[in-house]
């Protein structure tokens, strides 16, 4: 992936926001790129940023107006955007996290909707979701929700038409090519295929999320009783 | 040390919560900034019984608490305009307020604006969650467990003083615009004002909106002309912040207000400056909003000119 300037642009969010704006596409080189120039913003710690928050193909800059000339501040992030480069080879050698997953039952409700929706049996999802290794491409809507991508065409079966108001914590969903993991209880419009009986949330040590935009996930078939038995090793 | 129950909520409002000025730096995590929906009233108030302006205080909304304070306290009220008493005395906002133990601030009726911010010399404490007190409602963290306000609530207040000197706001603050049933605010345009045809966006600029009924901490639902998309594509979520002005397909734009999530997936057509996002905090549903485009050398410049207003007030 060439670093030129062509490939992205600078907008503006308000006045104390600098987006970054890559070609609007899931692309793990794209993706690749923001997770690096994040990363790289961040690392400077420039007293001026207050938070910079990258997604699929997009990093924004939030800045302290009073702290620093927008001019300036978007020069600066010019210049990293321009020495930032993708690394898809140190990418490749992030070993996945691996999460258990019980599909089905009652703890997968739509598994039936996407097997439907794919017009092949519920093994058959199962099976295709749990061989891909999925990408982290960005984190929001919860604290540690991960978007991941991308889902088998085939079972990328579209949201529900009216959202869940509660989702259990560990929900394992899909949105289209997005899959994802509901760190804790929410209202929600993902297909809930399963569950995950590991805690993605931990906020009584020092890193509490385990999913990161660039990390790589993969998901594991396991059985109701060895859900229960993590789940309670876990408490 | 643990400081013992300094207030009681006997009465808790509408809806009244711990707020200070927001958590940042974990918006990648899925963090929300939350914090206060006015946050120049939060800190005039702060300042007001020489707190740091980061201190976090009481938001009220819409119908105010009762609170007894069982120690002698210094506090402020600031924000929305509110018939206040001590016991059976009236009593201002916007000025230091000496309570005596066991005494009991009653918010009556409301006059102007939304919220308003009760601030307690030491600060009020709370759960303390990455880096900030505030309560951030959908996920339950921060401030009191996460929640309002109830009836019976105890809390404490913080020995921490304030490095700053208790101030008085100037008149040019006394004076601020606060909006009685709506108001206009200056917004830049959004960085996916491309994705409108332009009409679209000369009718979002020109016509007045409601705020709706499904309207809440983060987020107001505008209500008026529908603004239309140039075409039906999806966008691939990106950050949002608060004061963000994002379109679904309906054409009922949303706006982002302090508990909104960190990233969305509508375009967005406009962003409220940050010296109007004050403004934003003092409206109700059934208020109405105007949007005049400006750019960023005047959103800039109107920052400036507020703070140095604020650093005059002493």
């Amino acid at each position: 992936m060439n670093s030129d300037q062509s490939s992205w642009t600078i907008r503006q969010e308000g006045d104390s926001g600098i987006v970054v704006s890559f070609p609007e596409c899931i692309d793990p080189i794209i993706n690749s790129r923001c997770v690096a120039l994040a990363c790289e913003i961040r690392s400077r710690q420039l007293p001026w940023v207050r938070d910079v928050v990258e997604a699929y193909a997009s990093v924004t800059v939030y800045f302290d107006l009073l702290a620093i000339d927008n001019e300036l501040a978007v020069g600066v992030i010019r210049d990293l955007a321009n020495k930032t480069v993708a690394e898809p080879e140190k990418d490749k050698e992030l070993e996945p996290i691996r999460l258990p997953v019980c599909y089905g039952g009652r703890y997968g409700p739509d598994l039936s909707v996407v097997s439907a929706y794919a017009q092949c049996s519920e093994h058959d999802v199962v099976r295709r979701h749990a061989s891909v290794t999925y990408r982290v491409y960005m984190l929001g809507f919860l604290p540690g929700f991960a978007y991941l991508g991308k889902v088998d065409q085939k079972i990328a079966a579209p949201r529900r038409k009216n959202p869940r108001l509660v989702v259990h914590a560990g929900s394992v969903g899909i949105a289209g090519k997005q899959t994802g993991v509901y760190p804790s209880q929410s209202p929600g419009g993902w297909q809930i295929i399963g569950r995950c009986p590991v805690k993605l949330l931990n906020w009584s040590i020092e890193r509490p999320f385990l999913l990161e935009s660039g990390k790589r996930v993969r998901f594991e078939p396991i059985g109701e009783q060895d859900y229960e038995r993590i789940q309670e090793s876990t408490l | 040390m643990i400081s013992p129950v300094s207030l009681t909520v006997e009465d808790p409002g509408l809806l009244t919560t711990l707020q200070d000025l927001g958590r940042w730096g974990a918006q990648h995590h899925g963090v929300s900034v939350s914090g206060a929906m006015d946050r120049l009233s939060l800190r005039l108030a702060n300042r007001l019984v020489g707190n740091r302006d980061q201190t976090a205080a009481l938001e009220v909304t819409l119908a105010g608490p009762t609170i007894r304070f069982n120690r002698e306290s210094q506090v402020a009220v600031s924000g929305a305009e509110f018939i206040l008493r001590l016991d059976e005395y009236e009593v201002s906002s916007e000025t230091l307020l000496s309570i005596g133990s066991g005494q009991c601030l009653m918010f009556g009726r409301r006059l102007s604006g939304a919220r308003a911010y009760i601030a307690v010399a030491g600060g009020v404490e709370g759960e303390s969650f990455m880096g900030s007190r505030s309560t951030h409602l959908p996920t339950e963290k921060g401030g009191m467990a996460g929640r309002p306000l109830r009836r019976g609530d105890e809390l404490r207040v913080g020995s921490l003083r304030g490095e700053s000197v208790r101030s008085h706001p100037g008149p040019g603050l006394r004076w601020r615009r606060r909006p009685t049933g709506g108001t206009k605010v200056r917004v830049i345009l959004g960085p996916q004002v491309d994705w409108f045809p332009r009409d679209s966006v000369e009718t979002f600029c020109s016509k007045r909106y409601w705020v709706g009924i499904a309207s809440d901490r983060m987020g107001y639902r505008l209500e008026g002309p529908p603004v239309r998309r140039g075409d039906a594509r999806e966008m691939l979520s990106q950050a949002v912040p608060m004061g963000s002005i994002q379109v679904p397909q309906s054409g009922e734009p949303i706006l982002a207000m302090a508990d909104c999530q960190t990233t969305g997936g509508y375009p967005k057509i406009a962003t409220v400056i940050s010296a109007d996002l004050h403004l934003l905090g003092q409206l109700g549903p059934g208020d109405w909003l105007e949007f005049d485009v400006c750019d960023r050398v005047i959103a800039r410049q109107a920052l400036v000119e507020l703070e140095e207003i604020m650093a005059s007030s002493q």
